[in-house]
């Protein structure tokens, strides 16, 4: 156990972080000893790195205070961050590609006389030595793997000389042996008496490596355990909470009809990284498909891929079936389309991606600019028509209560809200048999998530095959009628949304239930 | 000190405006002009101790003062609308093309060369149309090669199209050498001197009537281009989110190698201008630097190409002035530069103030907590 004289190496008291009127910690007390690895769990949005930026000075707390070995600090800034010694390794390295693993760690230290490289090296060495990493320190940060970069990214704290290491999820990007690498790592730290961080989704490497858990849900803290009185079920159900009523009406699906078969499907992005993995189902006419995961799980790789705007690896198969289609008729294939070629085949497919201003719409433009976005091409010859999507933007304006001085008013200057309004909007003024949205209620007030809930059920009962990916598992299981959940770019089940649990999808979230039953 | 202490705010704070109106817009411009001619005046009275108001006369009669100097102006000022209204498209795509330099000389240089060639065999409205076509094809290539780079590769079109410059400008360089007139005086001299092959024809009793012509009807397409063809909307997609316009099915790489298309063909077609109906011979300064000046012309206009007509007249008013003035007053040209450079200065400094506001710190947010 550890020495339970000293004080602790960080305490935080009363923390409380507003973003507008969004309160993103709310009155958060935390101690952290030294010698202890503390593991930070909680759902998408519960505020961890939120908590943790304050730590690192990106944030500044709108109230409450930060002691360090018992004494009150102000972190202003990461400068104030380090001299406390207080490193955070975060989930985006922060290193300059063309320099060597010396170069970015000495890099902003501001010592006396001439840069001395080779003194920096040995000394980077030695920490190497002294907590078992392994780093070439004159290898160039572009030649590097992933691995290699975090390594550089850890020494470059500890050379600053942080006893105090926040490491945000960092093994989101690592395999399993280079995982277990860290955690090593991690354990020598320790045993040097460095307090540290782990914020992980993984409840695995949570029993794994630490020695207690503090739970954040909704900007609030939840509590702590020691990892050796608890288990994987225990802090989902911390993580979670009870289940709340939401009274989202949900009418029995219509009909179902296989309207997309999706088989096989596995996706690379750009760096090679696997993003989805043979993700298998099918969604069906006259249902709400929710899809639930932690954040990067591929969802948004899934609901791209469909849309023809990912690159999909062989073998693959996405079937599209229309409305009353005809049992004769063959179904469209979607993979190896553009969205163009999708679109011409006479597929009807509504997408309101998760990037509303960055994918879904055209920020310059106005309302009528962006309902022109998926009808510009039926216009008069080379020009564009614009009476029919003005006369559409001035339906959606009052249909959905769109706040807007004028339709021609760029919808990137209006409020969140507002432009989720547009974008949904005009997906369904397509009339799609298949809609997809992307956590289509994020950052709305509660009347505009009730609108959009509503909006889908009616298409729902349109006969439409609407897929719902979300965050909130108390709206997946009230809005949907089954829940696919994807855990690491895998499909971790498929589960009837009316029977299941809100722990159900919590642990398929996180996986427990395979793990379990592989060991 | 047991309490956290805040960060000090900052004495001067910019945020953005959420929009203004379109007389208060209109009404900061009014004053940054008139702070400029006051500024500028109290320049020039303490510098020359010459009374501001002569000074300004005289940047007048440089613009405008006799019919020659009028038309002049207008020539310029429509040379510069033109590769103003080339670039347009391609800013507007946010796609960075600083070779319009590179784009107006090859399409000169081509057109010189079909002049000096044909200029005596075949009658000019023919030729002027095989030089028309000519010099879009040339600066057409000109602007799709750095595009395609662009497209296929992901190349800097920032730098592609620079180079492009040097590469023109080489280009015409070897030119001048071979079609050197007279031998050793290092110019092509004016081609066709005596049989006017190839030129212009006057309009109306104007030697640059055509190029007026010319000119606005670009300047009238391209807006209408710009704002209501489709291939005017996926521009302004594929500018403003390439996702979006990926999403929306508008193949990006297509509408990169298009635009680029029209914008090169645009400038290319400048040069054609500026060879056959102005200067009517090429050197590597017959773009003098306007391929550069045309991006302002392009950005201060937000791509309307109707307000492009008011700022390159503007920039061409000043400039005629900024000789006048140094002629007449025996300035020296730095000190004209230096009034024109305070005008446009406040000008630009006023858009600042339009799309800004300056917010002083309150005194009770200053104090300590």
């Amino acid at each position: 156990m550890v020495n339970l004289e000293t004080v602790a190496a960080v305490q935080l008291k009363n923390i409380t972080k507003r973003f507008g009127k969004v309160v993103a910690n709310d009155n958060v007390s935390l101690d952290i000893n030294k010698g202890e690895i503390l593991s930070l769990l909680g759902e998408n949005g519960s505020g961890k790195t939120t908590l943790m930026n304050m730590l690192a000075g990106i944030y500044f707390p709108d109230e409450g205070e930060i002691l360090v070995n018992g004494k009150p600090v102000t972190i202003a800034s990461p400068k104030d961050a380090f001299d406390n010694g207080i490193g955070m390794i975060h989930q985006h390295f922060k290193l300059v590609d063309v320099f060597t693993a010396v170069e970015n760690i000495v890099l902003g230290l501001e010592n006396e006389g001439k840069l001395d490289l080779k003194a920096a090296a040995a000394k980077i060495t030695e920490i190497c030595r002294k907590y078992g990493f392994v780093i070439d320190p004159n290898k160039k940060v572009y030649d590097m793997s992933v691995s290699e970069k975090q390594t550089v990214e850890i020494v470059k704290v500890l050379y600053r000389g942080a006893q105090i290491l926040i490491l945000d999820e960092p093994t989101a990007v690592l395999t399993p042996q280079e995982t277990d690498r860290l955690f090593d790592v991690m354990r020598n730290m320790k045993a040097d008496g460095k307090a540290m961080i782990i914020i992980t989704h993984k409840l695995h490497e949570v029993m794994d490596v630490s020695d207690r858990v503090a739970v954040l849900r909704k900007g609030k803290y939840v509590g702590d355990v020691a990892t050796k009185d608890t288990s994987p079920q225990a802090l989902t159900d911390m993580m979670v909470g009870h289940a709340v009523t939401l009274n989202i009406d949900r009418p029995e699906p219509k009909d179902p009809t296989p309207r997309l078969e999706v088989s096989g499907l596995t996706v690379y992005d750009a760096l090679g990284v696997k993003r989805l993995d043979n993700v298998t189902f099918t969604a069906m006419g006259g249902e709400i498909l929710g899809i639930a995961g932690i954040a990067g799980s591929g969802q948004k790789e899934l609901l791209e891929s469909i849309a023809g705007l990912q690159p999909i690896s062989p073998g693959a198969s996405i079937r599209y079936r229309p409305i009353g289609y005809s049992e004769d008729k063959d179904s469209v294939e979607l993979v190896g389309k553009t969205p163009l070629q999708i679109k011409q085949s006479g597929v009807s497919l509504a997408f309101v991606p998760e990037d509303r201003l960055g994918m879904g719409l055209v920020g310059s433009l106005g309302m009528t600019g962006n309902m022109l976005l998926r009808s510009y091409r039926k216009g008069h010859g080379a020009f564009t028509d614009r009476k029919t999507p003005k006369k559409l933007a001035e339906e959606v304006l009052t249909e959905l209560d769109v706040i807007t001085p004028s339709v021609n008013f760029p919808v990137r200057r209006l409020s969140g809200g507002n432009v989720q309004k547009v974008l949904v909007g005009r997906e369904i003024a397509q009339e799609p048999s298949v809609l997809m949205t992307a956590y289509a209620v994020r950052g709305l007030d509660i009347n505009t998530s009730y609108t959009i809930y509503n909006l889908l059920t009616d298409q729902k009962m349109k006969g439409v095959a609407v897929v719902y990916v979300g965050e909130d598992l108390d709206v997946l299981l009230e809005l949907c009628d089954r829940i696919l959940v994807l855990c690491g770019g895998q499909v971790s089940g498929i589960v009837d949304a009316r029977a299941t649990t809100k722990e159900e999808v919590g642990l398929l979230m996180t996986r427990f239930k395979k793990e379990a039953a592989e060991a | 000190m047991s309490q956290v202490k805040q960060g000090k705010e900052p004495l001067l704070r910019i945020a953005k405006r959420d929009g203004i109106s379109r007389p208060k817009a209109y009404g900061i411009r009014v004053i940054a002009v008139l702070l400029a001619l006051i500024v500028s005046g109290i320049f020039i009275f303490a510098v020359t101790k010459l009374n501001p108001v002569d000074v300004y006369k005289g940047i007048y009669t440089g613009a405008f003062g006799t019919s020659k100097r009028f038309w002049v102006t207008i020539r310029d000022t429509m040379m510069l609308l033109c590769i103003g209204v080339g670039l347009a498209p391609a800013f507007k795509m946010k796609f960075w093309n600083i070779g319009a330099e590179g784009q107006i000389l090859i399409g000169g240089v081509v057109t010189a060369g079909i002049m000096r060639a044909y200029g005596n065999s075949i009658s000019t409205p023919v030729l002027l149309v095989i030089m028309a076509v000519m010099s879009l094809l040339a600066g057409c290539v000109w602007g799709v090669i750095p595009a395609t780079f662009k497209a296929k590769w992901n190349t800097n079109e920032t730098l592609f199209t620079l180079m492009m410059n040097y590469v023109a400008i080489q280009i015409t360089s070897y030119c001048v050498a071979l079609w050197e007139n007279p031998i050793g005086s290092n110019t092509v001299g004016v081609i066709n001197q005596q049989t006017k092959g190839g030129w212009f024809p006057a309009i109306f009793g104007q030697s640059y009537g055509l190029n007026v012509i010319l000119v606005l009807a670009l300047t009238i397409g391209m807006y209408i281009y710009l704002k209501y063809s489709k291939q005017g909307y996926e521009i302004t997609v594929v500018g403003d989110s390439v996702n979006t316009a990926r999403y929306a099915g508008i193949s990006v790489k297509k509408v990169t190698i298009r635009t680029m298309a029209i914008s090169g063909a645009i400038c290319g077609l400048a040069g054609f201008i500026a060879v056959a109906g102005a200067s009517h011979t090429i050197s590597t300064s017959t773009a003098g630097g306007r391929g550069f000046t045309a991006i302002i012309v392009a950005w201060l206009a937000q791509f309307n190409t109707f307000v492009m007509i008011l700022i390159s007249l503007l920039l061409v008013f000043l400039q005629k002035g900024a000789i006048q003035i140094a002629s007449q007053f025996n300035l020296n040209d730095y000190a004209s530069n230096i009034i024109t450079g305070i005008i446009l200065f406040f000008i630009l400094g006023s858009e600042f103030f339009i799309n800004y506001r300056v917010i002083l710190r309150s005194k009770k947010e200053g104090e300590a907590k």
